[in-house]
C-alpha cells in the first residue's frame, strides 16, 4: 500500500474500478491533469463558432506560431483541448477517422452533434478497462452544420426539375454547434465552454455575455474569446503565452462554413482590444512582448 | 440488308459464313468492372498564356442512350486544379470522392492544400496504373488542368492503363480524333504559349465542342467550361453550344432510311 495516495483506500489504483461510494478515481485524476492545462474556450455565436486557447510558452526556443493546438476535423469542425497534448492529438485523430467514416457511409459531412456523440462514446470506453487509462483531456468541439443544401459527395447532376422530390420548402437546417467532452466521456452542448487552468474566470466572463439569447455576432465573439483568454491568464501572468484562435462561420460568412485560423490582422486587433480591456482593471499590464504572434 | 442492330458492324454471314463461336467465348464469369456502363465522352483542354481552359459536355450515356443530361464532368480539386473526366461515370464518382477525401486531409495542415495540378496528375496516373495492374481498372480518361510547382500552366492526361501524355492542347475519347487536329491547325507546333491568348483558347475550345456535337453521337450541346488562371477557377456548368448549322447534314449519305 506504499503507493496509495491521499484517498488511501486502494480504489484509485485501477481504471474501471468503483470506490464504495461510487467514484472512479482514475477519471478524477484525469480531470486533475486537465485542470493544469492551458485555458481553452469556445463560443457559439449566432453566425459561427470561435475557439481559442492559451498556449504557455515553455521555452524561448519554440518557434512562435508553430505547434498548433486547435485542429480541423473534416472541413467544418474544430477541436481544442486542455490537458495532455498527446492525448488531445489522439482524440483529434479519432475524430478525423469518425468524420471520414461518416462520409464513407452518408456521402456528406458529419453533423457536429453526431461527432460529439461518437467522441463521447469513445472517451467513455477508456474508463471501462483496466488495460487503459482515461483521456487526460477535456475537448471543446465546435462546428457549423451547413444551412445550404449540399450535394452528396460524388453527386453528378441534379435530376429532373419537376416531379416529386419530397423537399420541404424553407425548412431551417444547420447552424452552429459547440460541445465539451470530459475525461469521463460526459459531454454537453454549450453556448460557451471553457476548460483548463483559467476555466473559472473564463466561465464567469462567458456567463456575462448572455449567449443564450443568440445575439452575439461572430466578429464580436472573436474579440470576446481573445479577451477571455487574457482575463483567464491574469492569475499566471508571470508566464508568457501565445493566443491561438480559430473560427467557423456560416456558409455566407467569412470562412464559408469552414474551420479556419482567425486571420492575422483580426487576431492582432482582438489581442490589442483584449489588452486594452485589461488595462482598465490593471494598468501595469503593458505590452511586454507577450502574445508574440503567428507567422505562418 | 439486315437492319437488326446486332448485325451492325459484323461480317455478313452470306459473305463470310456464320460466326465461329468456339473462337471467342461469350460465356464465362461476368466482369462488370472491365467494361464501362454509364459513360461520358470527350474532354478537351487548351493551355494559354497565363492558364488553362478545359471543357466537357454535360451528358452521361448508357450505351447509345443519352441517359443523363446534366452531368458535371469537370471537378474541382482544392481551388487551383481541375479534373475533366471521360469514361465511366461511377468510376468518376469514386475518384471524385477519393480526391475530396485527399483535399480534406491536405487541409489538416496549417498550410492548407498545397498539392498542385501536376502533383494531382501524378497521383491519379498511379491510381489508374495500380488498378489496371489488379485487372480492375477505373474506366476513365482524364485531363488534369492547373499549374505546376513553378507556376506554369499545366495540362496532362492519364488513362485507364496509367498512361500519361502531355501537350499544349489535349482531348480524350472521340475528341482525340476530332478536336486535336483542329487545335493543331489553330495552334501549330512550336507556337509559344505567350502567343496564345485566353480568348483564342476559349474560342478554339468552343469550336471543338461544336464539331464534336456535330459528329460524336454520344455528345450533347450542353457543356461545362472552366478557365483556370492565377486568380482562380471560373467554372460555368450550364453552357449551350452557340451558332449551330446543320446544313452539312443534308449532304451526308449512307445512314437511316436513305437508299441512294
Amino acid at each position: 500500500m506504499f503507493y496509495v495516495t491521499s484517498i488511501g483506500t486502494g480504489y484509485d489504483l485501477s481504471n474501471s474500478v468503483f470506490s464504495p461510494d461510487g467514484r472512479n478515481f482514475q477519471v478524477e485524476y484525469a480531470v486533475k491533469a486537465v485542470e493544469n492545462g492551458g485555458t481553452a474556450v469556445g463560443i457559439r455565436c449566432k453566425d459561427g463558432v470561435v475557439l481559442a486557447v492559451e498556449k504557455i510558452i515553455t521555452s524561448k526556443l519554440l518557434k512562435p506560431g508553430a505547434n498548433k493546438r486547435i485542429a480541423t476535423v473534416d472541413r467544418h469542425v474544430g477541436i481544442v483541448s486542455a490537458g495532455l497534448v498527446p492525448d488531445g492529438r489522439h482524440f483529434v485523430s479519432r475524430a478525423r477517422d469518425e468524420a471520414s467514416s461518416w462520409r464513407g457511409t452518408y456521402k456528406g459531412p458529419i453533423p457536429t452533434s453526431a461527432l460529439a456523440n461518437r467522441l463521447g462514446g469513445y472517451v467513455q470506453a477508456y474508463t471501462l478497462y483496466s488495460s487503459v487509462r482515461p483521456f487526460g483531456v477535456t475537448a471543446i468541439v465546435g462546428g457549423w452544420d451547413t444551412e445550404a443544401e449540399l450535394p452528396v459527395d460524388g453527386q453528378v447532376g441534379t435530376g429532373p426539375k419537376s416531379g416529386s422530390g419530397g423537399k420541404v420548402e424553407g425548412a431551417k437546417a444547420g447552424g452552429p454547434g459547440l460541445y465539451m467532452i470530459e475525461p469521463s466521456g460526459l459531454y454537453w452542448g454549450y453556448y460557451g465552454a471553457a476548460t483548463g487552468k483559467g476555466r473559472q474566470a473564463a466561465k464567469a466572463e462567458l456567463e456575462k455575455l448572455d449567449l443564450s439569447s443568440g445575439n452575439l455576432s461572430l466578429a464580436d465573439g472573436v474579440k470576446e474569446a481573445a479577451r477571455i483568454i487574457y482575463v483567464a491568464h491574469e492569475d499566471s501572468k508571470d508566464k508568457d503565452f501565445e493566443l491561438e484562435m480559430t473560427w467557423i462561420s456560416s456558409v455566407d460568412g467569412p470562412t464559408k462554413g469552414r474551420h479556419e485560423e482567425v486571420p492575422k490582422e483580426l487576431l492582432e486587433e482582438a489581442e490589442k482590444a483584449a489588452k486594452r480591456a485589461l488595462e482598465g482593471d490593471d494598468e501595469e499590464e503593458e505590452d511586454k512582448g507577450q502574445g508574440e504572434q503567428m507567422e505562418e | 440488308m439486315n437492319h437488326s442492330p446486332e448485325a451492325w458492324g459484323r461480317p455478313r454471314n452470306d459473305v463470310y459464313g456464320a460466326y465461329d463461336h468456339s473462337y471467342l467465348q461469350t460465356t464465362g464469369p461476368k466482369a462488370h468492372t472491365s467494361s464501362p456502363a454509364v459513360t461520358g465522352t470527350s474532354v478537351v483542354g487548351v493551355k494559354f498564356n497565363g492558364g488553362v481552359v478545359i471543357a466537357t459536355d454535360n451528358l452521361a450515356s448508357y450505351g447509345s442512350l443519352a441517359r443523363f443530361s446534366d452531368v458535371k464532368r469537370l471537378r474541382k480539386f482544392g481551388d487551383k486544379a481541375m479534373v475533366g473526366f471521360g469514361g465511366d461515370v461511377s468510376d468518376m464518382q469514386y475518384l471524385d470522392r477519393l480526391l475530396d477525401s485527399m483535399d480534406i486531409k491536405e487541409n489538416y495542415s496549417p498550410h492548407g492544400n498545397m498539392l498542385n495540378a501536376k502533383n494531382l496528375h501524378t497521383y491519379l496516373a498511379k491510381v489508374f496504373y495500380k488498378r489496371r495492374s489488379e485487372f480492375n481498372p477505373l474506366w476513365n480518361h482524364v485531363l488534369v488542368a492547373g499549374f505546376d510547382a513553378e507556376g506554369e500552366p499545366f495540362l496532362s492526361s492519364a488513362d485507364l492503363l496509367g498512361t500519361t501524355f502531355s501537350a499544349p492542347h489535349l482531348a480524350t475519347g472521340f475528341g482525340a480524333h476530332l478536336a486535336v487536329p483542329i487545335l493543331r491547325r489553330r495552334f501549330p507546333e512550336g507556337t509559344p504559349l505567350e502567343d496564345v491568348s485566353q480568348e483564342d483558347a476559349v474560342a478554339a475550345l468552343k469550336d471543338c465542342l461544336k464539331v464534336l456535337f456535330y459528329r460524336d453521337a454520344r455528345s450533347t450541346d450542353k457543356y461545362s467550361i472552366a478557365v483556370i488562371t492565377k486568380d482562380g477557377i471560373d467554372l460555368k456548368e450550364d453552357e449551350q453550344i452557340q451558332g449551330q448549322s446543320w446544313a452539312f447534314a443534308e449532304r451526308i449519305r449512307g445512314y437511316g432510311a436513305q437508299t441512294a
